[in-house]
């Protein structure tokens, strides 16, 4: 139905298409370190070594684990597998609760501590009213 | 086969149906603000500052999903030398373009009060700029090339490299670790939003898919008029 210059156009956008995702594909892949955002409490325990440079971890606020004194946070943020302890002086977000997501930017002292400079409520994709939560949370 | 985009008759059909569609926009629209801003309930975290995402999210996928048909066109533009496709994709892009810029700025509003920062280079939202500046580019190019022919080619080049970032967008939230949260709607998977806040959510979608429908149609009819005007038949 359609002439072969019609055909050997269509193979033409096929393969240039083709040949930008990989391209942008590999690039993406070799990039993924800086692509990502933050990187969870189980990455940081198996860094190779601790770089002086500010980093982001994220993960779930623990229960139960903040622990507010004077001017000074301490919570522990936690992937369910391994753990970091946080120290934050400064104001929190409002959505910044304790089993919910955060993100914590900072200085990493070691693997199991990090002192923030900025701390981001991670908000998930859960939408609900308050009653219907309300009812969920009472099963 | 594509008798059917002859512009004259176009035109005509176009003068009529704007009418049409401007009405059906305004009932929508003032449908969907009732419904997102008045009737829908509060997020029991968020609060109120969920209604941003009843502007949010629409404008987010419709300067998405008009990116990609602007994409699918020129590749038609290309393969089928119809230069109709590429004046249907230039009219295309203004809604578009504006509705990334309203969705980016809608997320920097939601991210203060949720996030605690306006703005996050993750990859959502890095992507979200790579495809304005690809609009920006594609508009611009419209404008620089006075040859006629010219500027088909290239904006069509440019909608095709583009098209690569659209599936970045809707996929950076699973592939890395970004501050914006997944989709909520999956097709494969549970809807984690609960109805009462998706129906405001579907009806906004609906308004701002006629307002881009309504510029669409004013702009195609422009498009149209400067033809007639240059003493051109057809294009």
């Amino acid at each position: 139905m359609y002439g072969k210059k019609v055909k050997l156009r269509i193979l033409f956008i096929s393969l240039l298409l083709l040949i930008i995702s990989l391209t942008v594909f590999l690039i993406l892949k070799s990039l993924e370190e800086n692509v990502v955002y933050f990187k969870s409490p189980t990455e940081i325990k198996t860094l190779n070594e601790i770089q002086s440079k500010k980093i982001r971890v994220g993960g779930m606020v623990k229960k139960k684990s903040v622990v507010i004194k004077s001017n000074e946070i301490n919570f522990v943020i936690t992937d369910l597998k391994s753990e970091i302890n946080v120290t934050y002086s400064g104001s929190v977000p409002n959505l910044f609760t304790e089993g919910k997501g955060v993100v914590a930017e900072g200085f990493l002292k070691d693997r199991n501590y990090l002192v923030a400079t900025k701390i981001l409520a991670k908000h998930d994709e859960n939408y609900m009213p308050p009653e219907v939560k309300e009812a969920l949370g009472d099963k | 086969m594509f008798k059917f985009f002859e512009p004259n008759k176009i035109f005509l059909i176009n003068s009529k149906v704007t009418k049409y569609v401007l009405f059906l926009f305004i009932i929508v629209l003032s449908i969907g603000l009732l419904e997102a801003l008045v009737l829908s309930p509060e997020d029991y975290k968020q609060s109120h500052s969920v209604r941003i995402m009843y502007v949010h999210v629409p404008a987010a996928w419709i300067s998405i999903g008009i990116f990609s048909s602007i994409a699918f066109l020129s590749m038609g533009v290309f393969i089928f030398k119809n230069k109709n496709l590429s004046l249907i994709s230039k009219s295309l892009a203004p809604s578009g373009f504006i509705f990334n810029i309203v969705a980016l700025v809608t997320g920097a509003i939601w991210g203060i009060p949720t996030w605690g920062t306006w703005w996050a280079w993750d990859a959502r939202i890095t992507s979200m700029v790579i495809l304005l500046l690809f609009y920006l580019i594609y508009l611009l190019s419209w404008r620089i090339f006075d040859n006629n022919d010219k500027a088909i080619k290239i904006t069509s080049i440019i909608a095709i490299f583009g098209v690569i970032n659209v599936p970045i967008i809707k996929f950076s939230v699973d592939w890395w670790t970004t501050l914006h949260q997944p989709s909520s709607i999956n097709i494969l998977s549970k809807t984690s939003i609960h109805s009462s806040m998706l129906i405001p959510l579907a009806i906004m979608t609906a308004a701002f898919a006629l307002f881009s429908l309504l510029i669409f149609l004013m702009k195609y009819n422009t498009e149209l008029i400067k033809i007639k005007n240059k003493g051109l038949d057809r294009l």
